[in-house]
């Protein structure tokens, strides 16, 4: 059962190996209570991630996305996340216009050692979507 | 300008290419189609009026390691500035046959106008297109029938050319202010998710759009079909067919040059065009950026600044 009220919602997030998965460790590590909507997905790094991935979750039954990487100028591999950060950000002007409400796709940094950030994000974050309900009605409907 | 100008310049390339790439008549008086010369008496074929619609720089990037001609009009000359970018063709190997150009026409808007009948004869009277079908002659007026992205062309001449046939011209048109795209998003969310849907459930994902795009270089192997990686499955259903176009649409943010033959291959209407404008219309606010304007430009999705000046860090 989630942490959030309510029935339990898919999100899928995109976490980059080296800082926001560390991030996310830590936070278990340091017994944080977290909502257990989100589902890890761990990738190399948040320059990995292709905005498809994330029209691909949204498409096919996720109700929210995620991307987490390293702090802008802390990328494990010098320059990842600025690359990162121009697709994001151009995905997340994109998303409304095909009519997908853009707080279902959030893209933020967490380092390994901030535990507690991470726990904040990912509760802010399943907040949002718990707000904004499932995505597929269609499907929610059959089940 | 006229067609004895643009035979001679062709002529005159002709001997220090492989093959040039022009139009000649299709299958009706209403069609140009693409034209592959490599003899000098073949140039007698050779047309050019406002039907020369399609973008043949599109096949230059197929055509690497040869030499090649192409006859290019001032919006397709912006294919060989983003090639050139990305180094998708040898400049020194293509001849670009530069035509000055106002207009073309929509060959869709024609047909609309003239119920889809069958198309006798074509002539051009000033600013008027008079066509011929069998239910009599109608005259249309070339403004009624241009395409959209007339409207607002920048470029009545080529950026890019080693032979210009005709004189140099400056457009007298007012910049693309994005206003279609604006109105769009004025609609709620709910309108604008029904809108693609309807729209794209028309697809039928003949990859027209894909094939004609003169940016789609991967198209022989592109991840829409392949099935590692499974990108789209073979399932007639609207998220597919969604997909494949989100592929096609982000394969080019920051590169689409805006010629929109995607749309005009379209042969289920659906306005293709539009979601890569938009990112178009993004991108320009975020990096004031154009796609396909300068050479020595790099597309800004293959570049960044430590401190980007239009993208703030976003809060839940």
């Amino acid at each position: 059962m989630s942490y959030v009220a309510g029935k339990e919602l898919r999100i899928v997030g995109f976490l980059c190996n080296w800082c926001s998965y560390g991030g996310a460790d830590t936070a278990g590590v340091g017994r944080f209570k977290q909502p257990t909507d989100l589902r890890i997905i761990r990738v190399p790094c948040s320059g990995r991630v292709n905005p498809l991935f994330v029209i691909k979750a949204l498409l096919n039954g996720a109700d929210g996305v995620l991307v987490s990487g390293c702090h802008p100028r802390d990328c494990h591999y010098s320059d990842g996340n600025f690359y990162a950060r121009r697709r994001l950000e151009m995905l997340k002007r994109l998303l409304p216009f095909l009519g997908i409400d853009e707080r279902r796709f959030h893209y933020t940094w967490v380092s390994a050692s901030e535990g507690a950030r991470w726990k904040n994000v990912v509760t802010d974050f399943t907040k949002a979507i718990h707000e904004l309900g499932p995505f597929h009605q269609k499907e929610e409907k059959t089940e | 300008m006229t067609i004895e100008k643009l035979k001679e310049a062709v002529l005159k390339v002709l001997p220090e290419v492989d093959v040039v790439i022009g139009y000649r008549q299709g299958f009706d008086p209403l069609h140009a189609t693409p034209f592959f010369m490599t003899k000098p008496e073949q140039v007698d074929q050779l047309i050019w009026n406002q039907l020369c619609v399609q973008n043949l720089c599109s096949y230059l990037p197929f055509l690497k390691g040869k030499k090649v001609g192409v006859i290019v009009k001032g919006c397709d000359s912006r294919a060989i500035v983003q090639y050139m970018q990305e180094k998708l063709i040898e400049r020194e190997n293509v001849k670009v046959i530069g035509v000055p150009c106002l207009r073309v026409i929509s060959v869709k808007k024609v047909m609309a106008a003239i119920n889809q009948q069958s198309v006798q004869e074509v002539t051009f009277e000033g600013e008027n297109i008079l066509v011929k079908t069998p239910e009599g002659q109608k005259t249309l007026p070339l403004a009624d029938v241009a395409p959209r992205k007339c409207a607002t062309c920048q470029l009545a001449t080529p950026l890019q050319y080693d032979l210009l046939s005709g004189d140099s011209i400056q457009s007298n048109k007012p910049q693309d202010t994005f206003e279609e795209i604006k109105e769009f998003e004025k609609l709620s969310l709910e309108e604008r998710r029904a809108y693609w849907e309807k729209e794209f459930d028309r697809c039928i994902r003949c990859y027209a759009c894909r094939n004609a795009c003169p940016m789609c270089i991967c198209q022989d192997k592109c991840i829409a079909e392949s099935r590692d990686p499974h990108w789209t499955s073979q399932r007639a259903d609207v998220t597919e067919k969604s997909m494949f176009h989100m592929i096609h649409a982000l394969h080019l943010a920051g590169r689409c040059i805006s010629c929109e033959e995607c749309e005009r291959v379209c042969p289920m209407d659906i306005p293709v065009a539009k979601i890569k404008k938009k990112i178009s219309m993004d991108l320009k606010e975020l990096f004031e950026y154009e796609a396909g304007m300068n050479p020595d430009d790099t597309p800004p999705m293959y570049t960044f600044k430590m401190e980007e000046a239009n993208i703030k860090e976003r809060e839940l």
